[in-house]
């Protein structure tokens, strides 16, 4: 029995080895790559192939994981996104002018009352050679809705009419507002107004399925040889979490503008080894949209000129918890706020050309460009505090922590802010972080007093950003707070048709938002990475995905 | 023999229902679930995904559920990986950390015997200064700053080998070299201190005196004894070096089941937590197991239990 208890302590003791090489290992690897370019931007000539006339077009990226899965209905991330985005085809697809065109649907018609869409399906057919139908639609939608699948994307679907009651069950799949006329022709009924419905449609959720393939094998999505798509390339191999292989779709509508032959994807984890790949030559790409680029390294490619920054519908933010003292009094929130300089943070920390945030929704769907407030107003925050803390009639802050989930970056920007408040509010803040998982618990339960966090949107649209705090016990709200007019305000929106009357709600529901400032806005992400000059035409959306549909090698 | 194995089986399998018991509980007493995102999903939906998983049923039901599941070896679906099964990615995952391992054992097996042998023959010489101080620089570089340095000599500067990826052979051998660098310098120092040990014992002085080859006596008398204690430590080491692959499967972007391990535990991913906690238990039991009965072979002197105590 000894021998068993060494067992298991020993075990433990190795496990424990794995994870603290891993803690340390990410940091600690980053160094001899960062060395080997901080030197004197002697950077290793990639061993680019001559260009041959007649050669295949070859794209070689890096998929920072291996995708969970290549079912529209079920993906949750970006990985699995811009998988699906290139081997599917929605009703419309966004181009190059960030906007939606035509693609599954040659056509539509919309109802005056802006309730109803009537889309013409393209003649085309899926991968396999089927033909690809409006009740393909109809079954995908009604397929992610139902609470059997379990979609986690499901409710990028309510939308549509009786859509959330379907998916909680309280109606019938067969109530849903999505209906096949025939085989070319598609009617969706909506819930209310929507005027970003037609960029909805680009979204994987809205992809179709092939019923024939789907039904019957739960793992269609996860071979290359199962994989049925309608979209502009289709796998040609995955071996799982090594290597997967995109082949240009013969049976794509549009084939004639997809000039890659092949997109091959290596599934490295290590963004130092992908940039050692890159610059040795055996990448075309490193950095996003698929992967990031080595915190340490990006100083050094900043100023070689190769990084490309690109902004893109996000917003890091920090939380109040605004039912617990001091963060319940609206002009101390204002004060942590104001005080601290968002431009010395992207300059001096971040480092890759984020702006400054004050507003809450990020500029692609802009409401206010001049935001809501001045960045580094100190002696504005002098004096909030000092009024914030009469009317709690305090005289002494009492302590306060500062909560964020483990990660380097996330380290780096709360030092900076501890410091900036503690230099120009003269207030003590300590820092505490927690695992990921544990950490969105407790911040979901409200046991926190300002927490970090970030949006990526899921449409370009503010009401993407605005609703997160329409309820006080919504999901994805954590603040505690609720604004009765920030709701009517809310609601209005929903129902007005009329774009520019929409846009000015919008606008009016982020004043009141930033009026009582639950959130404290800090900046818009954006997306970097290096690329071989001669990779043209790969398109970024506003919202960070990435389409392979156009690209081609020089 | 029968009955000592006989009787170490039974305490394996009960070690193991420990390591299962243990880690479910905690594994659930972890705050967040796999379900725990960002992007907080409607209740609704949350509802449909645990039950789809049988997450809503009570924690006993789960764990019964859970220890059928490990005894016909259906360890479930993943909730990370939407399309695979626990199953797949073990049997995915395991033949390429274990062919990885398996060359690092090889390399640090008999790299560390000759050169601690070399050592010891050649104690406080320069041959024996030269293979402690490579012995100290494997002991105490971490391997994933090895694999860094690997990498930027072997493959950027000097072109040799590739950088990453898992395609064939000449992709193995980098992870190999750093994985087997600090087990390596760990067995030469054995041996070497063992070796310098036996090597003084009075039937070497015998051999010698009988006019022994130096060659036989270090092959068929010296390392012979000197290699006990290597093999106490080989146990361990070969589910160490499963195991501990982590680090370097993830710089060398090797699909091995190393850093699922890991991943799986931040994930929450419940069913590939257990799944290859059980699978790695097995794989220690077993190992120590086989470290018992090799003892008996190489030394005669020890018996394994229960002879003569009756």
């Amino acid at each position: 029995m000894k021998k068993n208890v060494f067992a298991l302590v020993s075990s433990l003791a190795v496990l424990g080895t794995a994870l603290a090489g891993c803690g340390g290992g990410q940091q600690a690897s980053n160094q001899p790559p960062a060395e080997q370019q901080s030197g004197n931007g002697q950077s290793q000539t990639p061993a680019a192939p001559a260009p041959a006339e007649k050669k295949p077009q070859v794209l070689r990226l890096n998929l920072h994981s291996e995708p969970p899965t290549a079912d529209p209905g079920l993906a949750e991330d970006t990985t699995s996104g811009a998988i699906i985005l290139a081997t599917f085809d929605g009703l419309t697809r966004i181009g190059a002018d960030d906007k939606p065109h035509e693609a599954a649907a040659e056509s539509w018609t919309v109802s005056d009352d802006k309730l109803t869409y009537t889309f013409k399906i393209r003649d085309h057919k899926w991968s396999n050679g089927d033909p690809v139908t409006a009740h393909d639609f109809e079954y995908a939608w009604k397929r992610a809705l139902d609470p059997k699948t379990a979609s986690n994307y499901a409710y990028q679907l309510y939308y549509i009419k009786n859509g959330e009651k379907a998916n909680k069950g309280e109606a019938k799949l067969d109530d849903v507002g999505v209906k096949a006329l025939d085989d070319k022709t598609l009617e969706v009924k909506l819930e209310n107004p929507t005027p970003f419905f037609l960029e909805l449609l680009a979204f994987r959720t809205y992809f179709p399925v092939n019923p024939k393939v789907v039904q019957g094998n739960d793992k269609w999505a996860g071979e290359a040889n199962t994989h049925v798509g309608n979209g502009p390339f289709k796998i040609e191999t995955w071996e799982h979490k090594s290597k997967l292989v995109l082949v240009k779709n013969d049976n794509y509508w549009d084939k004639d503008n997809v000039k890659l032959d092949r997109i091959e994807f290596a599934m490295v984890e290590d963004e130092n080894t992908e940039l050692s790949m890159f610059e040795n030559g055996e990448l075309d790409w490193a950095g996003s949209p698929t992967s990031s680029l080595p915190t340490d390294a990006i100083p050094a490619l900043k100023d070689s000129g190769k990084m490309v920054t690109k902004p893109i519908a996000g917003t890091y933010w920090y939380k109040f918890n605004t039912e617990k003292p001091p963060f319940n009094n609206v002009k101390i929130r204002k004060a942590f706020t104001y005080a601290i300089d968002r431009q010395g943070l992207i300059d001096n920390i971040l480092q890759t050309g984020q702006l400054p945030a004050t507003g809450a929704v990020p500029p692609s769907m802009v409401l206010n460009p001049n935001g809501y407030f001045k960045d580094k107003d100190i002696d504005t925050a002098k004096k909030l505090l000092e009024e914030g803390m009469k009317e709690l009639g305090i005289s002494k802050l009492p302590p306060i922590t500062l909560s964020y989930n483990t990660s380097e970056g996330h380290k780096k920007i709360a030092e900076a802010i501890q410091d900036q408040w503690k230099k120009n509010l003269g207030v003590e803040v300590k820092l505490e972080n927690k695992e990921w998982k544990v950490y969105l618990e407790d911040l979901h339960q409200g046991k926190f007093q300002i927490g970090r966090m970030g949006w990526l949107g899921d449409f370009n649209d503010p009401i993407n950003f605005l609703e997160l705090y329409k309820d006080k016990d919504g999901g994805n709200n954590d603040t505690r707070w609720e604004n009765p007019k920030f709701k009517e305000l809310l609601n209005q929106s929903a129902l007005e048709s009329d774009l520019d009357k929409r846009k000015k709600i919008l606008a009016d529901a982020e004043q009141v938002l930033m009026d009582d400032m639950p959130i404290m806005p800090i900046y818009f992400y954006t997306q970097s990475w290096v690329q071989d000059p001669k990779v043209k035409g790969v398109q970024m959306t506003g919202l960070g995905d990435v389409d392979w549909k156009t690209a081609y090698i020089e | 023999m029968i009955r000592y194995l006989g009787k170490r089986i039974i305490f394996m399998l009960i070690s193991l229902f420990l390591i299962v018991t243990a880690t479910f509980f905690i594994m659930k007493a972890v705050p967040g679930g796999p379900f725990t995102s960002e992007k907080n999903v409607p209740d609704e939906i949350k509802a449909a995904l645990e039950a789809k998983y049988k997450l809503n049923l009570p924690l006993h039901e789960q764990y019964f559920d859970y220890l059928k599941g490990v005894i016909t070896w259906d360890l479930g679906p993943s909730f990370t990986e939407k399309s695979s099964t626990v199953n797949e990615m073990i049997n995915r995952g395991f033949p390429v950390s274990a062919h990885l391992g398996a060359q690092a054992l090889l390399l640090a097996v008999f790299g560390g015997i000759i050169l601690g042998v070399i050592a010891a023959l050649k104690h406080n010489k320069w041959q024996d200064y030269s293979a402690m101080v490579l012995a100290v620089l494997g002991l105490s570089v971490p391997g994933f700053i090895l694999a860094s340095f690997y990498q930027y000599f072997f493959s950027i500067k000097w072109g040799l080998l590739p950088i990453a990826k898992w395609e064939g052979f000449e992709y193995t051998i980098l992870p190999s070299l750093a994985l087997a660098a600090s087990p390596m310098a760990f067995i030469a120092r054995l041996t070497r201190s063992n070796m310098i040990e036996v090597l003084g014992q009075d039937y070497i002085k015998t051999a010698k005196a009988k006019g022994l080859h130096t060659f036989t006596i270090t092959v068929k008398h010296a390392i012979r004894n000197a290699l006990l204690p290597v093999i106490t430590y080989l146990g361990p080491l070969i589910a160490n070096i499963l195991t501990g692959a982590f680090v370097i499967e993830r710089i060398f972007g090797v699909p091995g089941l190393g850093r699922e391990f890991v991943l799986s535990i931040t994930n929450r991913d419940y069913t590939v937590i257990m799944g290859t906690t059980v699978f790695y238990s097995i794989i220690l039991v077993v190992m120590i197991l086989i470290v018992d009965i090799a003892y008996t072979l190489v030394d005669p002197r020890i018996k394994l239990a229960d002879a003569g105590r009756e």
